[in-house]
């Protein structure tokens, strides 16, 4: 019986245990029809063993995994309409692109000639019309990216996976890919499963994006939410860049802690979602580096803010991401987006600078057992 | 079928062939050739067990003299092999370009698949009295009379030297191959000499390739019949030769079964012994060749 | 690796040994070769003509390779022989390939180990003891229950045993190599675009295996064809080349045809080992 048919993909407490090791502990979410979904972490946190159990080159220890609405738990890996690009893209050396391509709609039964038309078909969409012929080793990086997708898209897949596909790529063509990647998702309007360690490539891509660490989802969100609100420690340091203080709280109030850190400083902070801190507690706060305004001694501070007294110790020129190294009086390092335009009001190293930031661009966190 | 069961059930399936093969074609007749070695005939079509056929060969020196003497020449053999085709291997392996290495090696493969019997067969075209090289000698006035070549223990080692030095050459050339030549260069960097960075780096190194040789050549050579018989002629003692006239001649296959154990486990004990003294294991030189 | 300006005269002289050795690897050959074409009664200096009498000729004395019966139905038996050799090696050694690759089970060392084992056992303790099995057995069945099986006897079904039980191993080992090289994950994306584990099998995996077992298969062909030792104790009446050309040798006084036949035969095995080294190599790079 159909329980969620808006849901292309569910899983409902996953896990699977490798002896005495849980791989995926207790991992449950829908992903709606059509969207960019991504599962982002680190090596080893159990993405790719999802991955293949959704594929069915792995049995759950135990849950359900329902695509379309039907469990496919017991369906072998052949039969499941869930296609996957691997990581190496798998592309098979002994065929050209055409029969790569055909090999799916071939074992489906389907006919001559309507295989034809529909590989033509795939290939213009991913405007490598010509390409038929070659084989696949005189193929671009980022052609074969392109055979791989269309060879599962070809067979209308109810669910796409993709396990890092971009790993293999240089910078450049990754950085195009990911905007490819977009689009082909919107034109084939097929619901995406997109693993990787790489957070910018999720932030990008994705309409949804779970962080996953040591087998669990640790959130799930759009990537705003993910990067403005982070609900634990670990999506706080791993989602995007972050100056990371360790420190105690000295008092609550509401929304907001004091903290004092070890580097010595007292702080306001904002309570990070779902936390309830008490005086006492050994914390973690996080602050981005946009948000810290690095000025020359002498200016006003941020209102409601904190500050903090430092030297500049170096500047990370990166256009225009380019940050400035602040050593505070305490010997920490605090890094700061900054402008630098070439001109004369450029920081310089050796410079007294005063760093500020609103408290509610500070987030704490318990300190725990949250390492990525 | 679960995932499992399939496994299983392929598993039966690739092991069935796996052990009919071994258990039929090696250990069976191995067992039976140790059971018959060990049985003594006491009358016509009747037999006893008993180490008759052991004995027979302990007291007889003809017997344990031959083997020792297939045994020595064997290593020596070995010995030869190794010295002569290990600058052969390091040329192949290191020094030739990369196109005159595919033709070296596979110049190296030609005389392996062309059979013993024609390689024994011109040896002695070219070695006998009227051979080649004692014409061509007489020719040029160098020695008055014919000169008789073939039926010397010299003669049969230079023949079996060549017969067995490519099954030398070619576990070398694979071994050195997957030498990275920075460690070579690194020696030299460091201020080794030539000899030093042969001693120290290059062999160490390639000691699984040639234990992997050694072992090969010598059980080649051991059981080796058809070049001792052909360039030593009737009385060259060779075991196997000792065997086959147990077998055919003699028809007393008891005894031919006895001294075919005997040769198995006397060479066996060479191999063991010499994979002690080098350190290795029989596991990790499978391994690696 | 070696240091160009100093070692050039090293270099020269150590070039020269590996002439030297290609000669000295030559010079049977050559000379087993050469006679084949000399117009005398004897294989021997000195050379009295060039001639191809010791092939194609159809009269005593001078009888031609394509017209010595014996010689020829040698050759027959030899192929019959290596064909069925090397097609039952290759099937098991693929198998084998798959077992040890693929599969895990307790003593897989071990047996990894007796696997190669037949390679190093002496060939003529590999005939002997297949013979003394056979033997046993049919005189067994023939003493106890009057059954009279002929196979077991010295004939072709022993000499293609005996030569399977080594060859095997070759084609083992040469499949294994081969198999070790496969990407899984092109099996499991041919099974993720729906085909079946047989039709994975049949489009995926033995494609790319299929340069080793062909190497293989030439492999065991020629090993087969030019074996010796264990042929000799299982051999019965219908006889290989290499048996057949031995008895001749061992008469004193064989005529040139032996030449025109080894020549043929090096001829042959150098074609074939050459197949077997094209056949392998990579076409596409990596």
């Amino acid at each position: 019986m159909n329980s969620s048919p808006d849901y292309d993909l569910e899983c409902r407490n996953v896990c699977k245990t490798f002896g005495p090791i849980r791989a995926v502990d207790d991992v449950s979410f829908e992903i709606p029809s059509g969207s960019f979904f991504s599962i982002l972490g680190p090596s080893g946190c159990g993405k790719t063993t999802l991955m293949r159990m959704i594929a069915g080159f792995e049995d759950p220890s135990s849950g359900d995994i329902q695509i379309k609405g039907r469990s496919v738990v017991a369906v072998p890996p052949n039969r499941r309409n869930v296609k996957m690009v691997f990581q190496h893209l798998a592309l098979f050396p002994m065929m050209n692109v055409y029969e790569n391509i055909a090999y799916g709609l071939r074992c489906n039964g389907v006919g001559k000639a309507e295989i034809g038309r529909r590989v033509n078909d795939v290939l213009e969409r991913i405007a490598l019309p010509d390409v038929g012929e070659r084989e696949i080793h005189q193929l671009s990086g980022g052609q074969k990216q392109r055979i791989a997708i269309a060879r599962c898209m070809v067979l209308d897949p109810d669910v796409l996976l993709l396990d890092e596909p971009l790993g293999a790529l240089d910078l450049k063509l990754r950085e195009a890919m990911k905007i490819e990647l977009k689009l082909l998702q919107h034109q084939f309007n097929t619901t995406f499963v997109y693993i990787t360690h790489d957070q910018s490539e999720a932030l990008v891509m994705s309409d949804h994006v779970a962080v996953m660490n040591q087998g669990r989802f640790e959130q799930i969100g759009t990537p705003q939410q993910l990067y403005h609100n982070p609900a634990s420690a670990f999506v706080a340091g791993f989602v995007g860049d972050a100056n990371r203080w360790a420190g105690r709280v000295v008092d609550v109030d509401a929304d907001y802690v004091r903290v004092e850190m070890d580097a010595g400083l007292v702080a306001t902070a904002a309570v990070g979602a779902g936390q309830s801190l008490r005086p006492g507690d050994p914390v973690e706060v996080f602050v981005r580096p946009e948000f810290i305004r690095a000025e020359r001694t002498g200016g006003a501070p941020e209102a409601g803010g904190d500050t903090l007294a430092g030297v500049v110790d170096s500047l990370l020129f990166n256009g225009a991401n380019s940050r400035v190294l602040v050593r505070s009086d305490r010997s920490e390092l605090i890094e700061a987006d900054v402008t630098l335009t070439g001109g004369p009001d450029d920081l310089k190293p050796g410079e007294a600078v005063r760093l500020s930031w609103s408290a509610d661009q500070a987030k704490c966190f318990a300190a725990g057992a949250d390492k990525p | 079928m679960t995932q499992k069961d399939i496994r299983r059930l392929s598993l039966i399936l690739l092991f069935a062939p796996f052990a009919l093969w071994i258990v039929l074609l090696i250990v069976l007749p191995h067992i039976g050739m140790g059971v018959i070695a060990l049985r003594e005939k006491v009358a016509p079509r009747v037999y006893e067990f008993g180490f008759g056929n052991f004995i027979d060969f302990a007291q007889e020196p003809i017997y344990w003299n031959t083997l020792l003497r297939t045994g020595s020449m064997s290593l020596l053999v070995t010995a030869l092999a190794l010295v002569i085709g290990f600058p052969i291997a390091y040329y192949i392996a290191k020094i030739a370009g990369r196109r005159s290495r595919g033709a070296l090696f596979l110049i190296c493969l030609i005389p392996l698949w062309v059979s013993d019997l024609i390689r024994a067969f011109g040896w002695i075209l070219l070695l006998r009295e009227t051979g080649v090289i004692s014409s061509t000698l007489q020719a040029i006035g160098l020695i008055d009379g014919p000169v008789e070549m073939l039926y010397n223990d010299v003669t049969v080692v230079v023949g079996l030297v060549y017969t067995v030095i490519l099954f030398m050459i070619v576990p070398l050339v694979s071994t050195l191959d997957g030498m990275d030549n920075a460690m070579i260069e690194a020696g030299y960097n460091l201020g080794g000499s030539g000899l030093t960075v042969l001693r120290r780096i290059i062999i160490p190194y390639a000691m699984p390739g040639i234990v992997a040789g050694c072992i090969i050549v010598f059980m080649l050579t051991a059981g080796s019949y058809l070049t001792p018989i052909l360039l030593g002629g009737k009385y060259s003692s060779w075991f196997t030769e000792t065997i086959y006239e147990q077998f055919i001649t003699r028809y007393n296959w008891e005894a031919g079964a006895a001294f075919g154990f005997l040769l198995l486990i006397f060479t066996s004990a060479v191999v063991w012994i010499g994979l002690r003294l080098s350190g290795q294991t029989l596991a990790a030189t499978v391994a690696k060749s | 690796m070696l240091n160009s300006d100093k070692n050039w005269g090293f270099l020269l002289g150590y070039r020269l040994y590996v002439l030297a050795f290609f000669v000295f690897l030559a010079a049977p050959l050559v000379a087993a070769g050469t006679f084949a074409f000399n117009d005398s009664l004897f294989p021997a200096l000195p050379w009295q003509g060039f001639t191809l009498d010791w092939f194609f000729n159809d009269s005593e004395p001078k009888l031609g390779v394509f017209h010595d019966r014996r010689l020829l139905r040698g050759v027959y038996y030899s192929f019959v022989i290596a064909a069925l050799v090397s097609t039952l090696s290759v099937a098991v050694g693929t198998s084998n390939a798959f077992l040890f690759v693929r599969h895990d089970f307790p003593a897989k060392n071990v047996l990894y180990i007796v696997m190669v084992l037949p390679l190093v056992i002496p060939g003529v303790i590999l005939g002997i003891s297949i013979l003394l099995l056979a033997s046993s057995v049919a005189n067994t069945l023939d003493d106890g229950y009057g059954i009279d099986i002929g196979f077991l006897r010295p004939g072709i079904f022993l000499v293609v045993m005996g030569q399977f039980s080594f060859i095997t191993t070759i084609t083992s080992l040469v499949v294994t190599a081969r198999l070790r090289k496969f990407d899984r994950a092109l099996e499991e994306a041919a099974l993720n675009l729906g085909a079946s584990r047989a039709r994975v099998l049949a489009t995926v995996t033995l494609p790319f295996l299929r340069p080793a077992m062909i190497a293989a298969g030439i492999v065991a062909f020629l090993v087969s064809f030019e074996n010796f030792n264990t042929t000799l104790f299982l051999v019965g009446s219908e006889s290989p080349l290499t048996i057949t050309m031995f008895d001749r040798m061992a008469k004193a006084g064989s005529t040139p045809v032996l030449n025109a036949m080894s020549f043929l035969l090096i001829l042959g095995s150098g074609g074939l080992a050459l197949l077997s080294v094209l056949v392998q190599r990579d076409r596409t790079p990596e």
